[in-house]
């Protein structure tokens, strides 16, 4: 075969492929970027241009950063917690013991569910005075507390219906690479005379990493992704306190139909998934050591 | 068989003149799931379909009245919007400024139109008018009423079959009701006004009775720091804050029916559209009542219009005002009415056999319609989510105690001017 039908076959087998990326994702980045310097068009007018104004109104805009902070907390919230809870429950459901089926059954629950109607379960666990929550802490005579509806503690309630709803998912990633570890490793390791917590943190725990740095990346993405319980639970109340960066781009865009800043908004959250992506895959990478 | 009689039909068609053709209409209609109602709009559309042969109905349904707002105008944007949609009478300046719907006098000009568009509750039209024309037809409208349990009336030593008439009033009856534990918790709150999602709506409870509105008819104003709004906000704020016969923070609009189920709350703010829960589901007596007075009665009323879209043809834009025609009769207003707990619309609604009788065995249903004598247009103004979003903010911020009831309604009124300038 010549080099150059070599090389037309082998764009011809990526066509498929690139023709969809480029429709549904490259295209649109693209428009999007475009539309963020035009104004919104009204009554069928065309947009004007107007440069950076959305730029500057985003500047100006105390919503905007307060989303941008919550989202920034989410974050912290939700990748740590999620990632460590499944570890422990990966662990445990991996461990031969009775009734690990169902074990594990409950565990991924959570993610067949959907976040509607989590939200919506959750809503009525938040409840003041008869809610779930506010039922355990009664016990222990601890002040009933209007969970969701008080700015200290709206957005750490979002956070843990995030985490539950992750967690799960996120467990059988972990689950699959530790039944990946041979068996002699942890026999070698009590041979040795190793405790359990040093085989974990020099065995185990690196041979997890290049599941870590994919759920990882999972996990990054849904900080900024999984909104949809806010607009069931909060709309983003008490005044903002859980509005996120995507369900402030939905408000603005379906709510108030001002697409052109919108678009921009989108732009903003596209630069922050895209360099931590590239964070990710450029430092992190070098640090993962696949087998 | 059926194959091909559909075929020969299809031949005939196409034979056939264009005028012969048939009309289809589609009809947004805000509903999530199926249910009762979607049953009571099937059969509403099928009726229709055999008053008028050659029109089609083809209801959709679009769930929330958001979720119905953004697939009616993202299909405008595209140039294929549905003939008529059902959606909130506060969204008509939006769809005024987006050039999306016709206004009903360029469509119905006969002169049964006019007496027609005329038949409705003043009230409703309030929502519905703009600039000199009528861009909806009221369909599925709710206000706010005060339901109360007359149980818990009792063990407060209250008249059960008295419901508070003023704030001073509510505010004392709310202390007899509020309940502490020993170690001094609240088991029972007095009275419940939600602020989750949409506060503008039950604090324009409170602002009409204070004598004020909180916009002009144009929708090009809004007059959130006047001392009478801020006088309205002081005083739902210290229910919770000061007399501890409220929840504090932001309370939830969607559980506040159950919290009254539960008997956590004695007193509840809430729409007319929950009756049939609250029939079905308090395991005890309880009371409607319009919302207590300050210098005067009233409340906002709420809910959905018809509306007619611009780029559908005009064949279909006539059919889809013959279709809000037959749906607004008064016989099946009435029965809409009974059948979901919304007001039916027009006072003839009122008079039908099946609703006096209805009225009868039901008192507390005409509750809301006494009160609409004395009710206003819901918060709507131009850019009229992000206005809201405003006045909502601050209401939450006063309500969280992050700002004074004033800063708020001030930092609420200077976002709303800054919005409207443009519309001036």
């Amino acid at each position: 075969m010549h080099k150059s039908s070599a090389w037309i076959h082998g764009w011809l087998l990526l066509l498929p492929a690139a023709a969809l990326l480029a429709l549904f994702t490259h295209w649109p980045i693209a428009a999007t970027i475009w539309d963020s310097f035009h104004a919104t068009p009204k009554g069928g007018r065309p947009a004007p241009w107007v440069g950076l104004e959305n730029y500057q109104v985003m500047v100006a805009d105390e919503v905007f950063w307060k989303s941008l902070v919550n989202n920034l907390w989410y974050g912290l919230g939700t990748i740590p917690l999620s990632i460590a809870l499944a570890i422990v429950m990966a662990l445990w459901v991996n461990s031969a013991m009775r009734g690990r089926t169902w074990l594990r059954m409950a565990f991924f629950t959570p993610t067949v569910l959907p976040m509607i109607a989590v939200a919506n379960i959750w809503l009525f666990f938040f409840t003041p005075q008869y809610g779930l929550l506010e039922q355990v802490t009664g016990l222990f005579g601890i002040a009933g507390r209007n969970w969701l509806g008080d700015p200290s503690t709206a957005l750490a309630c979002v956070t843990v219906v995030a985490v539950w709803k992750e967690a799960g998912f996120f467990m059988i990633f972990y689950l699959a690479a530790l039944q990946s570890i041979p068996p002699s490793l942890a026999e070698a390791a009590a041979l040795e005379g190793a405790s359990r917590a040093y085989y974990f943190r020099r065995v185990v725990f690196p041979l997890l990493m290049p599941t870590t740095l994919f759920v990882l990346v999972n996990a990054v993405i849904n900080a900024f992704r999984l909104v949809d319980h806010i607009v069931v639970m909060t709309k983003g109340g008490p005044n903002n306190a859980t509005s996120l960066l995507l369900f402030h781009v939905y408000q603005v865009g379906f709510s108030f139909w001002d697409t052109g800043y919108a678009a921009a908004l989108t732009v903003v959250l596209l630069v922050i998934l895209g360099s931590v992506a590239l964070a990710q895959f450029f430092f992190l990478d070098k640090r993962v050591h696949y087998q | 068989m059926k194959r091909t009689w559909q075929l020969m039909v299809a031949a005939l068609a196409t034979a056939a003149s264009a005028a012969a053709a048939e009309t289809e209409i589609t009809f947004y209609y805000p509903v999530a799931v199926g249910g009762p109602i979607t049953r009571t709009i099937d059969q509403m559309s099928a009726d229709f379909e055999r008053e008028n042969p050659g029109i089609k109905v083809k209801p959709v349904y679009t769930g929330t009245y958001q979720e119905s707002i953004v697939k009616a105008l993202t299909a405008h944007k595209a140039g294929q919007p549905p003939t008529t949609a059902i959606l909130l009478s506060t969204d008509m300046f939006t769809l005024i400024d987006e050039d999306a719907i016709v206004p009903f006098n360029e469509l119905a000009t006969g002169a049964d139109d006019q007496a027609w568009m005329k038949s409705f509750y003043p009230a409703f039209m309030a929502n519905s008018q703009a600039g000199g024309k009528t861009w909806g037809i009221p369909f599925q409208r709710s206000t706010i009423v005060l339901y109360w349990n007359k149980e818990l009336f009792k063990e407060a030593g209250l008249d059960p079959n008295r419901p508070p008439a003023t704030w001073k009033e509510m505010l004392e009856y709310a202390h007899k009701l509020t309940r502490r534990d020993a170690a001094g918790n609240i088991t029972q709150y007095g009275v419940q006004i939600p602020s989750s999602g949409f506060p503008y709506w039950l604090f324009q409870g409170l602002t009409t009775p204070n004598g004020v509105e909180l916009m002009n008819a144009a929708g090009t104003e809004t007059y959130f720091d006047k001392p009478e709004v801020i006088e309205a906000l002081a005083y739902w704020v210290d229910l919770g804050r000061k007399h501890k016969v409220m929840p504090t923070g932001v309370v939830e609009w969607g559980t506040t029916p159950k919290d009254f189920f539960e008997r956590k709350i004695a007193m509840m703010w809430t729409t007319t559209g929950n009756l049939t829960n609250v029939k079905n589901n308090a395991k005890f007596d309880f009371g409607v009542a319009m919302l207590p007075q300050a210098r005067r009665r009233g409340s906002p009323t709420g809910g959905g219009n018809f509306y007619v879209f611009k780029k559908a043809p005009r064949e279909q834009q006539l059919a889809a005002v013959k279709l809000a025609k037959f749906m607004t009769q008064p016989e099946r207003a009435a029965q809409w009415g009974i059948d979901t707990g919304y007001v039916a619309v027009r006072p003839d609604a009122w008079q039908t056999a099946k609703m006096t009788e209805y009225v009868k065995g039901f008192p507390v249903a005409a509750v809301a319609r006494d009160q609409l004598q004395y009710s206003v247009a819901e918060l709507s103004t131009h850019d009229n989510q992000r206005v809201t979003k405003a006045l909502n903010d601050g209401i939450q911020a006063a309500l969280t105690g992050a700002k004074t009831p004033e800063q708020a309604m001030k930092d609420a009124q200077a976002e709303a001017s800054r919005i409207l300038r443009s519309y001036k």
